[in-house]
């Protein structure tokens, strides 16, 4: 066996048809035992390069150019059937969701076994078991018979990830592509995912591609680490490289773009957007994006230079990025001084769903100007809760208090005042905007309910456009043509047209990549100084909440178990279940000031 | 990230210009309508052409038919069961009227009656179909069940049922006939609507207060419009046929009214005599319904995107 399981030589795969490629000049190999995490925003084309391991292209696509080596063999010259003996058996694939990639019909032992059977035909059904309880240990699963007899919907989302995760390492392959494999896990069950998958890396030394989009996750996990921008890999280096001594732009900038849990950040985002396929600048394709651009990077794509051991990066003007760009933003969270004025209170809330208790006395203040975090993983009750403030959950007891009057239940009771100084903003700006409206339509429709109407609608919803920076010509467009962080955009000015003295986020960011959530997490700060907007802030993400909540309350199983000032909980948590949380969360270390550039 | 990067990336070639820089408080426009694009894409489609052509030619023989007919539909014009003549290119029928007549102004009922009917069957169905889904309580159980009682029984013998106690009119056929399509448009509506109502947008139309009704209309109603437009060709297509037996059976126009469906059954004693006075209609009407069945099965192939190019 060589050195390195993994190498890709100048892999191009294209868009059959069309004159572009998806993703081009991707060089990279991984030795055994070692993780290579491959970063990239959405559409970056970095699963396209996991799946290109496995010898898989995409209905729509096909490789051009370049290699695949894995194990000294190259993909291209395999046949189908040699294809199909690698996947599973040499190179193991984690999916991104346990929940579709597990058969839901078959039992754990059928499906294990299947893979078995694929790949050790010769193997007698006792040697097949005792590797299937193996596996099973080997991610802390129980591996006794009545585990084996159980159907994927009777596990939890972690338990189907590493049952996953047993999967692909049953056959004991060489190479494993893991394709953001927490992205729908709580942190906690997160924390114990990647521990095992890094354990058996080490253990059984796999050469482990870890896709994510994730950057706390791969720093936690990764040895070396590769980002993608547009298609192509921009800088590629050690771990501590990558995180401690960045060099290019893009790496810098989304580094910045990342919320940190001890809150030396305030999180700045990316402005623009990654170009498509069909259509990226000439020249090196981050530099309408980038500060330091200039006619050379107008012209070529820039050359792989070597900065250090191991560390390329794709720009021409990597010394002076890693000069001039700060790693770290600018202000801090916005600490609105206590202002006494409470706008809405709860008291002694109670809810059920059905027939189950899902809230218990929780209590609540969020003051004028004030951002309140409310922090818990999924399953705790912060959603309901915050359906209970909107009025689109009636079934509590308790009560929900504006500025010390209490409200009904449901919206629909509610006065059109009340309505309108409470404004919920969902957590996917897929689904929350009505796909046959224009989003002029869409934001006329609030200013016409709140709103004085009349003439002038026009020119008042380009104003509400302008506010959260998107441009009066996105009226006339449906919401499928727009990207999801203008979406998002389009749901936050659909509430401040309203003009409401409180908003309600319920986890408004995460389903955006990690530029666009910081571009709107500066949104939210923004608008909170100029309107005097009270936030209540709901997120699993423990990192995000220190650039912008004055007040953090933690929710679990569906009580309050801590509130305090967002310093003091992060800082000093008294509840175990915060400490746990805080343990649990991934973080970045990154140098602190510009790192010392070489000479030359 | 997700499994359709690539052909996300494609498709989306218009996102990109609107972040950004404010291009200055210019009005925005605020009506775009895009059912039509469906139309548009279906109009593409070979049988969705042929199926308009067919309409189209049946539709003008019934609606400028009565202008061009040699003879008036009552006139006699020669021997009973005659066959062609010159004077009667397609003979006379069982009384001695000229075929052809009778033909061309015998179509105009059964058009417009069916129309009339399908219009306010599908636009009474959809209104259930859409306040059962939205409504998600005991309504929709009445409504659904009461539906289910409609359903028991075959469209024909309500119809039926209701000319023999109400009389052979015209109006009681529409509304019969409508009332019979109703609980099938309403459970293909309400199936529709059902997973738009769980969607966030309809929350947040809660959360603000909209009317139940502008819910219903404003939020649920364009984003059923793609079966809402299968339906309503599939029901026109059951109009033709019911309509046409309704005449046929006698109680729809009453003699001596020309009518396609009362000459078939005028004629059909002395079919092997006198062909044409049964098979002229036969023909118009079975065209007519293979005519709808093409254009709504255009209508739905673009409807989810199937445009039989893309598939090879």
């Amino acid at each position: 066996m060589s050195a390195t399981a993994v190498e890709v030589r100048d892999l191009r795969v294209e868009l059959t048809g069309r004159n572009a490629d998806v993703v081009d000049e991707i060089s990279l190999d991984i030795r055994p035992g070692e993780v290579l995490g491959l970063v990239g925003e959405s559409g970056s084309g970095k699963t396209t390069v996991g799946m290109a391991l496995l010898g898989h292209v995409r209905r729509g696509g096909a490789v051009g150019g370049g290699a695949v080596i894995i194990d000294g063999r190259d993909l291209a010259h395999l046949g189908e059937l040699d294809l199909r003996r690698l996947r599973g058996g040499t190179v193991a694939y984690i999916p991104q969701d346990p929940g579709t990639s597990l058969n839901p019909a078959l039992r754990l032992r059928t499906q294990l076994s299947e893979m078995l059977e694929a790949h050790m035909p010769d193997w007698s059904d006792e040697l097949r078991v005792a590797r299937m309880r193996e596996s099973l240990d080997e991610v802390a699963l129980p591996s006794d018979d009545a585990f084996l007899a159980r159907y994927p919907h009777q596990l939890s989302g972690g338990q189907q990830q590493r049952v996953a995760i047993a999967m692909a390492f049953a056959c004991r392959p060489n190479v494993i592509v893991c394709d953001e494999p927490t992205t729908g896990l709580d942190v906690t069950t997160q924390a114990r995912v990647l521990a095992t998958v890094r354990e058996l890396c080490r253990s059984h030394q796999v050469a482990a591609l870890y896709v994510s989009h994730d950057l706390a996750v791969v720093a936690e996990l990764a040895d070396r680490v590769a980002v993608m921008y547009s298609g192509r890999i921009v800088e590629i280096g050690t771990r501590d490289e990558l995180f401690f001594a960045p060099r290019h732009p893009y790496t810098r900038r989304l580094l910045r773009a990342v919320p940190d849990l001890e809150g030396r950040r305030a999180v700045v985002g990316i402005p623009g957007h990654a170009p498509l396929p069909t259509n990226r600048p000439t020249g090196c394709f981050f530099h309408p994006r980038c500060d330091l651009a200039t006619d050379e990077c107008r012209k070529e794509f820039p050359p792989a230079f070597e900065v250090g051991p191991a560390h390329f990066v794709r720009c021409y003007h990597h010394a002076e990025a890693a000069r001039d760009i700060p790693v770290e933003g600018g202000a801090n969270a916005v600490h609105v001084a206590e202002a006494p004025e409470l706008v809405l209170a709860i008291h002694a809330l109670n809810a059920t769903h059905g027939t189950r208790h899902t809230l218990f006395d929780v209590e609540l203040e969020v003051h004028r100007h004030e951002c309140l975090a409310l922090v818990g993983e999924s399953g705790s009750g912060k959603t309901t809760l915050a359906r209970c403030v909107a009025g689109l959950h009636k079934d509590f007891t308790g009560e929900v208090l504006l500025r010390g009057t209490a409200l009904p239940p449901a919206a629909r009771k509610r006065s059109d005042s009340a309505r309108k100084e409470i404004q919920y903003v969902f957590q996917n700006p897929y689904a929350s905007l009505n796909p046959r409206r224009t989003i002029g339509q869409t934001v006329a429709r609030q200013l016409e309910l709140f709103g004085s109407g009349g003439k002038d609608m026009g020119r008042r919803v380009s104003e509400c456009l302008e506010r959260v920076s998107l441009s009066a010509s996105a009226a006339n467009r449906y919401p499928d043509e727009l990207s999801g962080g203008e979406r998002q955009r389009v749901a936050i000015a659909r509430a401040l047209a309203a003009e409401p003295s409180m908003m309600v986020c319920d986890e408004i960011t995460s389903a955006l990549d990690v530029s666009v959530q910081a571009a709107i997490i500066d949104l939210l700060r923004d608008l909170r100084t100029e309107m005097g907007l009270s936030l209540l802030f709901i997120t699993h993400n423990l990192a995000l909440i220190r650039t912008i909540a004055d007040r953090v309350a933690v929710m679990t199983e569906g009580r309050i178990v801590e509130t305090g000032p967002t310093a003091t909980v992060l800082e000093h948590p008294t509840a175990p279940y915060t400490r746990q949380l805080l343990a649990n969360t991934p973080s970045i270390t990154v140098a602190e000031g510009p790192a010392t550039a070489p000479a030359g | 990230m997700s499994d359709s990067t690539i052909d996300t990336a494609v498709d989306l070639g218009l996102e990109g210009a609107v972040e950004g820089a404010p291009s200055g408080p210019g009005p925005a426009v605020l009506q775009k309508r895009p059912w039509l694009g469906i139309l548009r894409n279906a109009l593409r489609l070979t049988r969705t052409r042929i199926g308009l052509g067919i309409v189209t030619f049946v539709v003008a023989v019934a609606v400028f038919g009565p202008l061009v007919a040699p003879h008036s539909p009552t006139a006699f014009v020669g021997i009973p069961n005659s066959g062609p003549s010159s004077n009667a290119i397609f003979g006379a029928d069982a009384l001695g009227r000229d075929v052809l007549s009778r033909f061309l102004h015998g179509g105009l009922t059964i058009l417009w009656v069916s129309a009339a009917a399908t219009l306010f069957g599908v636009g009474l169905g959809v209104l259930v179909g859409l306040v059962a889904a939205y409504s998600r309580n005991w309504l929709d159980d009445v409504l659904m069940r009461a539906n289910d009682v409609v359903l028991a029984f075959p469209q024909i013998i309500l119809v039926l049922l209701a000319v023999s106690a109400l009389g052979p009119k015209l109006w009681v056929i529409v509304v019969t006939v409508g009332i019979t399509h109703l609980p099938r448009v309403a459970r293909v509506m309400r199936g529709a609507a059902q997973d738009v109502v769980e969607r966030d947008f309809v929350k947040a139309a809660e959360a603000v207060g909209e009317k139940r009704s502008r819910i219903v209309m404003g939020e649920l109603l364009p984003n059923v419009t793609s079966p809402l437009m299968v339906e309503l060709g599939l029901r026109m297509t059951y109009s033709i046929g019911l309509v046409a037996a309704i005449s046929f059976l006698g109680f729809g126009r009453q003699p001596p009214a020309a009518d396609w469906g009362l000459m078939m059954n005028e004629n059909r004693l002395a079919i092997t005599v006198q062909p044409w006075s049964v098979l002229l209609p036969v023909l118009a009407i079975g065209l007519l319904t293979v005519g709808t069945n093409l254009i709504t099965d255009g209508i739905a192939r673009a409807a989810i995107g199937i445009d039989g190019r893309s598939r090879s």
